[in-house]
């Protein structure tokens, strides 16, 4: 580990070139011939969060599984329309799934690292099959577990199995999991409601670093961390999106009376 | 009042009723379950006053005295449990990569239209006698080549495959969706997902499989009828060659027998074949429940 040691806490890579935005035209998400995501046209605008709210069975999770093509890997399901990445239709059939989920990272909502393997192997699942080597691979490990916030806590026991971690830094190994690959988009499906208060803060405080890099889309069923993290908010409602817009405006001034109702706790 | 609760709370001839008739058939019950095990008891038990005196090292360590069933004593089935270790592992190793592919196939790649078919056929596979197998084989390959290890491994390999799909197969599927999520989010391919994070969550159930399955094989008595049937007293290894002697078939030539001698070897060699089986099952659980704690922790 002398390597390690030597570069002590250079803070992880600045900012090279600017996340490339997302935007989501006419999407329509099936299972079976259930209909849960009846045409949404979303923007991700670049380095921003961007928080999907709305009550359960809404498709919040069905539409973000969309946007990184993970819907598709269900049996009987399928989906219609487009997701741009900048300008690039991810759903043409020239793009290849692998590089639009390289592209476009997740966390979900359980923390779910790899049983069979170490804190190290988690982080590196991803860089190792795209080439990445040994050498590199571990300042890779060591710059993802850096902006996930959780070098410090498991740098002297990397080899440890992945499962002797608390809920809260296994949530924390799945997003430096999903940085290592160095994606441009996260998206995060209500990544705290399995983790206790303590554990949610220091996950939204990561937010807040990790935009400067990446253009992030977090589903959430708690409003007040929607009102906490995200820059634009965007309320869907049985499949289809009623308003979005500054998170600000959404929760104070909403312009449709189903936002107002449902933030104002009259449902949901 | 007191009278009224009294009379709410002592049972009536309907409820007497219906509670002997509960006793009744929770005594039954409990009955039939404890006669599984004493018949299981009483078996093994049989198998073991009858064959314990014949148990020696040198049982264990010597092929059979003289070079056929003449009456002799002593001596020993060495020779016939490695041919049964050899039959089974060339079996094994036929069926085992088969059948995790089938598993692989039937839980990660079909669809429930596809998946229906094969599952259809391989219930009916475990399901098939196993002296038709034995048939089978025959006509394929000992009609025209003779008896051999080989034909008598692929029939072994037909009757554990099965074994080894539906195990390797309920193991899959305890992997946790999760797990599959993620690696395809992190844009690992869906062949490479199976094998780092899918295949390696379930290899204990696997080798689970294949200690069920090694302790089915070897007990298999009717496939080697028809495809390995010799008893001698040389140790053979060569399985594309002749008939491979083995314990099922050493059990049935002695006890067919006229001498009293061989047919306490038959049992000696029944005792031989039945510790092996079940210390084959007992490993398998222990197995398995190791794995079931290892992804329980999920």
């Amino acid at each position: 580990m002398p390597g390690v040691q030597a570069d002590k806490k250079q803070p992880p890579a600045a900012p090279s070139r600017p996340a490339p935005s997302v935007h989501v035209r006419g999407l329509r998400a099936f299972y079976g011939r259930a209909e849960r995501v009846k045409g949404i046209d979303l923007d991700l605008p670049a380095n921003e969060v961007t928080a999907i709210i709305g009550p359960s069975g809404c498709g919040k999770s069905t539409m973000i599984r969309c946007i990184n093509r993970l819907h598709e890997e269900i049996a009987g399901a399928r989906s219609e329309g487009r997701v741009l990445l900048d300008s690039v239709n991810i759903y043409d059939p020239a793009v290849d799934v692998i590089a639009v989920r390289r592209a476009i990272g997740m966390v979900f909502q359980r923390p779910n690292p790899f049983p069979a393997m170490s804190i190290f192997d988690n982080v590196a699942a991803g860089p190792r099959l795209s080439g990445v080597r040994r050498e590199r691979l571990r300042q890779r490990v060591q710059d993802a577990l850096e902006s996930a916030g959780l070098w410090h806590e498991v740098h002297d026991r990397l080899s440890q199995p992945a499962l002797a971690l608390s809920g809260g830094q296994q949530q924390r190994l799945c997003i430096a999991r999903a940085l290592a690959v160095e994606p441009e988009v996260i998206l995060m499906d209500e990544p705290c409601s399995a983790l206790d208060p303590t554990a949610t803060l220091r996950i939204e405080e990561l937010l807040d670093d990790l935009k400067s890099r990446v253009t992030i889309a977090i589903v959430t069923h708690n409003m007040q961390q929607a009102a906490r993290v995200a820059d634009r908010t965007a309320f869907l409602l049985d499949g289809e999106l009623i308003e979005v817009g500054p998170t600000q405006e959404i929760f104070t001034t909403p312009r449709d009376r189903r936002t107002e109702d449902y933030v104002t706790g009259k449902f949901g | 009042m007191a009278n009224q609760v009294g009379a709410v709370l002592t049972p009536g001839p309907g409820l007497r009723r219906r509670r002997r008739t509960d006793r009744l058939m929770r005594a039954s019950a409990t009955a039939a379950a404890m006669l599984a095990v004493a018949i299981l008891a009483i078996m093994v038990g049989s198998v073991a006053v009858h064959g314990a005196s014949q148990l020696s090292i040198s049982f264990l360590t010597e092929n059979p005295a003289g070079g056929s069933l003449v009456g002799l004593a002593g001596g020993g089935i060495a020779n016939a449990i490695i041919g049964s270790a050899l039959l089974v592992a060339v079996a094994t190793a036929m069926a085992l990569p088969m059948g995790v592919l089938i598993a692989i196939y039937l839980t990660e790649l079909s669809t429930p239209r596809t998946a229906r078919p094969v599952r259809l056929a391989l219930d009916l596979l475990n399901g098939l006698p196993t002296i038709v197998t034995g048939i089978f084989v025959f006509g394929l390959l000992v009609a025209s080549h003779g008896q051999s290890g080989i034909a008598a491994s692929f029939a072994l390999a037909v009757v554990i495959l099965p074994v080894i799909t539906r195990t390797t197969q309920e193991m899959l599927l305890l992997v946790p969706r999760d797990l599959r999520d993620a690696a395809h989010a992190l844009g690992i391919s869906r062949w490479r997902t199976i094998t780092s994070v899918v295949l390696p969550g379930a290899l204990g159930g696997i080798l689970t499989g294949v200690v069920l399955a090694l302790a089915r094989a070897a007990g298999e008595t009717a496939p080697l009828l028809l495809t390995s049937s010799i008893f001698s007293s040389h140790t053979t290894l060569n399985v594309f060659g002749a008939a491979i002697p083995n314990i099922p078939i050493d059990i049935f030539s002695y006890s067919e027998s006229p001498f009293p001698v061989e047919h306490a070897k038959a049992w000696g060699a029944a005792l031989v074949l039945i510790v092996l089986i079940l210390v084959g099952n007992l490993t398998a659980r222990a197995l398995l429940a190791r794995q079931r704690r290892r992804l329980g922790v999920l």
